[in-house]
């Protein structure tokens, strides 16, 4: 009888700890923005199923992950023989066994226990030996191994020999382990799931409309709970263009901000501010909102959301880069962001010779949303006439907006400025509704992206798609005119917002294969895909003084290492960065930057 | 401290120029009207000058096309009070203009005392005089420009401006106000104000309106524009064509044979 | 002075200013063209020895008054208004620089006389004064009619430097001068500190044969080493107009314009300049002058001697190549 109270006792000290630590987070949380993560249970639960019980994103780093799939189920199976055996240690009188007591029980603790002391052991040895670039390795880590190895080994031993001793260590450690894990980064083990069920649905959808945030109650919930679900594995450093760029900025130790932020060590009511103080501007600033921090975290936090906040934040003040001010300027006034004349925004169509329908005055099936690099940048030139002549060779009824076009705001919105967005859109919106079309074409990923999931669908519902869609289906249909095949190895670079933002990997690989052309991959491919630097505002901004490489002259370098002499792009931004980080490298003689539309129309005929 | 900022608006260059039937002036309807640059600067100076030292800015603004845009983002940036003079005939010139902005000045209430009225120091189409001397001259108050910073005496009586000379030398005034000074540049670029601050601007601020008086005297001295054209440079250059890469091989042999390798 | 064709002469910091000869030439040829004397007005305080440098003119009226040491708009317009009061001389030409701006319309504004801002050029025809006036940044050309016949006063010409070449004004002998008096209240309103003089920047920009200038369409800092490698391919350095100094792309010793320096290098490479005046003011007598911008209705082709509509940012680097290429295959030869 004594032993159930010193049980009762611990176990309430150890709850006691424990509440009273997370109801401080929850008391966070629940002064923070609000934003709704209840909807599509459904979903929410598959993901969970997924990211959480069968940790799909941790196996993607297949020696690691393997390795914290066992240390997670030998957990899960040890936790529910833990509160078996608590709830059978608090009522003694209940009549049921320990649950060691139970055969199938015992063998499922002995084999995951095993298993996950082996786990344990590789998972030590990586972080002590061959720690990967960017992995946290703090005592703090050490530790909550320790704990795992103790509470593994002293259940083991316990169960092996019958020791009383090590059950109570067991239980001990365990209860000890309860009590310390909201303090510590381990505190992903309890935040992780419901990091993942709470997780965004809408993979790059834009942040709630705020004026930006610095405090904490200025974020949502979501967003600050990203810092309490990091377990702080560096994936997402690993994967930044603008950290292995050596740009200001690193992911993680955003997300280690956030979790200070919740915690209250430095949450702007004090001397520093949050944003600009402790997070830097030029932190801020790097990011290219690529996405692949939010594509490679296990626990879905919300990287490029929170950025995106604190330059809402910086922007609401005017505390940006000379060059991205003069950006939004010229796009508030003339909807491009060269301060470019809006009435030349349709003069590139005058070199091809036949003319383009204006959606405005007459008909048409497909609107093509052509975006500002296609219209006014030079470089950019031969591309957007090479596709023009490819739809009219494709017997395409399209048109164009002409002068009425907008930028799309689709990095604006992402750079912070979210007036600019919702005007542009306006803007947009307004000629949509003046031209008649059935659906909306873009040669412009980005464009791609805002028109199709943030443009409100009350422009028509239609369908909007990137060309390299459209000649994918029509290609399928058998519907589209190839001349000949085009004998040559190329590689292929997928755009961030048509691969990781929209999943689309395999029309444009379609496209090419149609026209006779051997693909290469690059190393970085699909959802790996390296983004070229220019997203999310970047390309209006100075680089920083100080950096390492630029990413697109990184993409470059690793096209040029394959076996091939021609790197694809289906992006404006994308063929102006990489011709420019061509010159810079001095790879002009190995490699070249085509645009997939002068493919298309050279194997046209 | 108060600091009057004098606005007017004047066609966009950005967009081609196009010139009316009859060949005397701008044909309107195919042109923007945007704040003058330097008044822009006035503009940020003030502001600067406020954050400095704290002050009440008024903008008072000649009425023209998109000029509501330019009050509500003057007054996102930071302005007070902001007011248009309204109701005058449409192609007043510059002397007009300064005359109407001494009318108001003089009319309204609150306009004066001023200590600082800030003007841009001139306008792309001030084909007939500028602005902020002929302001001066009325108020009695002294005038410089080509201003490109001004800092307050700690008495507040007097401001140090700088103004440009040729050749990159500057000169240090101290100027005894009230003055009136035109500016050519502010100590920092024109700042950005957040589209969301300007529409906000747009419900919360009112504009105020001044009616123009008739210009007493009937006139001024007559300045007659005769005839108005495009300025076609391409006539006066030889004009090299081609792709990037032909025409600086082009223009290469021609350096080569004026001896400038 | 009735009829007369007048020029107000700049001194500063005990010089004759080069647009003050500019001017005096302008104004020679109108005077010459109506057939009446071109005086030249000069304000100053002991510096009447400088009325022999404007031999262009026929005569010169010397208003001496300590006020006028250094030239305030104010107090210069009102000695000039006070000088011609009760005369009535046809026109007077001001130049339009960072000395004498303002000095026009307060004049005018004194005399109740017509002004004209931006003249490039002046004639009489049929007895009707003519300026040729450039307007919006260089964009437009608009001739103007000064002054009805009836008017009160003279004309008050305000001249863009560049007008004509000050070799043609400049003119060293004794003219007649004239003094006036004036009668000037010492309000000590504005006062003149001091002069700040330029930093002295790493390049001396007037000592330099080939000038690389860049504009506002260089559209981002980091394009400034494109113009600096063909600076270097072509053996000078890299200056700029006022956006990109204000910018704070480059420091204020690289200005080339009204307010930065005036330059004749033998090539003068302007990328991505529109050529407002005030910046052709600060380059127009360079030897051989190329312009890059994609705006063929760009101000700066009408003083360059050759043009290529096209991107800055494209073409800087395809020069350089192309000189790169030259020069290399020169070495060969």
């Amino acid at each position: 009888m004594p032993d159930a109270l010193y049980l009762w006792a611990l176990t309430l000290a150890a709850f006691g700890l424990f509440g009273r630590r997370v109801y401080g987070y929850v008391k966070v949380l629940r002064g923070a923005r609000s934003e709704n993560r209840w909807d599509h249970i459904g979903q929410r639960l598959k993901l969970v199923l997924v990211q959480v019980l069968g940790q799909r994103k941790l196996i993607e780093e297949p020696l690691i992950g393997v390795a914290h799939f066992v240390i997670f189920w030998a957990f899960v199976i040890f936790a529910a023989s833990f509160f078996w055996n608590l709830v059978r240690g608090l009522f003694p009188f209940l009549p049921i066994p320990f649950a060691d007591e139970v055969g199938w029980m015992r063998v499922a603790l002995e084999v995951s226990g095993v298993l996950g002391l082996v786990a344990l052991a590789a998972a030590a040895a990586r972080r002590y030996f061959f720690p990967p670039d960017r992995l946290e390795k703090s005592r703090d880590a050490s530790l909550i191994l320790g704990l795992i190895a103790i509470v593994l080994l002293s259940s083991l031993a316990g169960q092996r020999f019958g020791w009383r001793a090590m059950w109570w260590v067991h239980m001990i450690t365990v209860l000890g382990f309860l009590a310390y894990l909201p303090y510590s980064k381990h505190l992903h083990l309890l935040a992780a799931p419901f990091g993942v069920f709470f997780g965004s649905l809408q993979r790059g959808s834009a942040p709630p409309s705020s004026p930006g945030a610095s405090r904490r109650e200025e974020f949502t919930w979501r967003q600050l709970f990203s810092g309490l679900a990091c377990a702080e594995c560096g994936r997402c450093d690993r994967s930044c263009p603008s950290f292995l760029g050596g740009f200001a900025l690193s992911p993680k130790m955003l997300m280690h901000h956030m979790k200070e932020l919740v915690r209250g060590d430095g949450d702007g009511h004090g001397e520093a501010n949050f944003v600009g103080d402790v997070v830097k501007r030029e932190e801020i600033w790097a990011c290219t909102t690529c996405l692949a921090c939010m594509e490679r975290c296990p626990v879905m936090n919300e990287h490029v959301p929170v950025l995106i906040e604190m330059r809402r934040r910086l922007v609401g003040e005017g505390d940006m880069d000379k060059s991205l001010q003069e950006a939004l300027k010229n796009l508030n006034r003339y909807g491009n962001s060269f301060g470019a004349p809006p009435r030349a925004r349709a003069k590139w169509t005058q070199q091809l010779g036949f003319p383009i329908k204006d959606a405005r005055k007459e008909p048409v099936q497909y609107l093509w949303f052509v975006g500002d690099y296609a219209s006014y940048d030079p470089r950019v030139n031969a591309a957007t006439c090479a596709a023009a002549r490819v739809f009219q060779k494709a017997g395409l009824d399209f048109g164009i907006l002409g002068d009425g076009e907008q930028n799309s705001g689709n990095d604006v919105r992402l750079a912070g400025e979210e007036g600019l967005y919702e005007s542009l859109q306006e803007k947009n919106l307004k000629v949509f509704g003046r031209a008649r079309f059935q659906e909306i074409i873009t040669t412009d990923p980005h464009s791609f992206q805002v028109l199709k999931h943030q443009y409100p669908a009350s422009n028509g519902a239609r369908t909007v798609r990137h060309y390299t869609q459209l000649l994918s289906d029509l290609i399928l249909e058998g519907k589209f005119p190839l001349a000949r095949k085009l004998k040559m190895k190329v590689t292929y670079h997928d755009p961030c917002y048509l691969g990781r933002y929209n999943a689309i990997f395999n029309a444009p690989r379609r496209v090419l294969a149609a026209l006779g052309l051997e693909l290469v991959e690059m190393p970085r491919n699909r959802t790996y895909s390296l983004c070229c630097g220019g997203g999310g505002g970047r390309i209006w901004m100075e680089d920083p003084p100080v950096f390492k490489e630029r990413p697109a002259v990184s993409r470059v370098n690793e096209a040029a290492a394959l076996d091939v002499r021609t790197l694809v792009v289906v992006c404006p931004k994308d063929l102006v960065m990489f011709q420019d980080a061509i010159k810079t490298t001095g790879l002009e003689d190995r490699l070249e930057v085509k645009e997939l539309s002068e493919l298309v129309e050279q194997a046209m005929g | 401290m108060h600091i009057l900022v004098l606005l007017k608006m004047a066609p966009d260059v950005v967009e081609d120029l196009e010139i009316a039937p009859g060949g005397k002036a701008l044909d309107l309807d195919c042109l923007r009207m945007i704040l003058s640059e330097s008044d822009d600067h006035a503009l940020e100076q003030a502001l600067l000058l406020k954050e400095r030292h704290g002050a009440k800015i008024t903008a008072l603004a000649l009425d023209a096309p998109e000029v509501d845009d330019a009050l509500f983002t003057a007054a996102a940036k930071g302005a007070d009070r902001v007011m248009k003079v309204v109701g005058m005939d449409p192609g007043f010139t510059t002397r007009e203009a300064a005359r109407y902005f001494s009318q108001a000045i003089a009319e309204e209430p609150g306009l004066l005392p001023a200590d600082l009225i800030l003007t841009g120091v001139q306008a792309i189409d001030d084909l007939d005089g500028l602005v902020a001397p002929i302001v001066a001259d009325g108020l009695r108050m002294p005038y410089l420009g080509i201003v490109t910073g001004v800092a307050l005496e700690a008495s507040a009586q007097a401001a140090r401006a700088i103004k440009e000379y040729p050749a990159g030398v500057r000169g240090e005034f101290l100027v005894q106000l009230p003055a009136v000074l035109g500016i050519q540049a502010a100590e920092k670029p024109p700042r950005y104000v957040p589209v969301a601050k300007v529409r906000a601007a747009m419900k919360s601020v009112k504009i105020e309106c001044s009616q123009a008086l008739t210009l007493a005297d009937g006139g001024l001295p007559l300045v007659g524009v005769v005839e108005m054209k495009r300025n076609e440079p391409a006539g006066h250059a030889e004009m090299l064509e081609g792709k990037p890469d032909q025409v600086s091989g082009q223009l290469c042999g021609i350096l080569a044979e004026r001896g400038l390798f | 002075m009735t009829g007369n064709i007048c020029v107000l002469a700049e001194q500063w910091r005990g010089q004759i200013t080069e647009v003050t000869y500019e001017t005096l030439a302008l104004g020679r040829e109108v005077a010459d063209q109506a057939g009446v004397p071109l005086t030249a007005i000069l304000p100053g305080s002991h510096c009447r020895e400088l009325a022999r440098f404007l031999g262009a003119a026929d005569a010169v009226v010397y208003i001496d008054h300590p006020l006028l040491a250094e030239t305030v708009p104010q107090t210069c317009a009102e000695a000039v208004a006070q000088a011609m009061a009760g005369e009535r001389p046809r026109a007077l030409l001001v130049p339009l620089t960072n000395i004498s701006l303002g000095i026009g319309t307060l004049i005018g504004v004194r005399l109740g006389a017509p002004v004209v801002n931006f003249c490039r050029d002046i004639r009489v025809a049929d007895g009707r004064l003519l300026a040729d006036c450039v307007m919006y940044g260089g964009k437009i050309e608009a001739t103007v009619e000064a002054g009805a016949p009836s008017g009160p006063g003279p004309a008050i010409l305000g001249i863009w430097p560049g007008a004509r070449q000050a070799e043609k004004g400049r003119a060293e002998r004794e003219v007649p001068v004239t003094d006036a008096a004036v009668v000037l209240e010492d309000t000590g309103a504005i006062r003149l500190c001091r002069y700040i003089e330029p930093e002295a920047g790493d390049v001396d920009l007037t000592k330099q044969e080939v000038l690389v200038a860049v504009g506002r369409g260089l559209q981002d800092r980091a394009n400034l080493p494109l113009a600096e490698e063909l600076a270097r391919a072509l053996g000078g350095a890299v200056c700029g107009s006022r956006p990109v100094i204000d910018q704070g792309w480059l420091p204020l010793s690289r200005q080339v314009g009204k307010s930065g320096l005036t330059v004749k290098p033998k090539l003068y490479v302007a990328l991505g300049i529109s050529g407002a005046p005030e910046h052709i003011e600060g380059m127009k007598d360079a030897a051989l002058i190329v312009a890059v911008n994609s705006d063929p209705q760009a101000p700066i082709f009408s003083v360059a001697h050759y043009g290529i509509v096209g991107d800055a940012v494209e073409t800087m680097p395809a020069l350089t190549a192309a000189v790169e290429a030259r020069k290399a295959a020169g070495q060969h030869a």
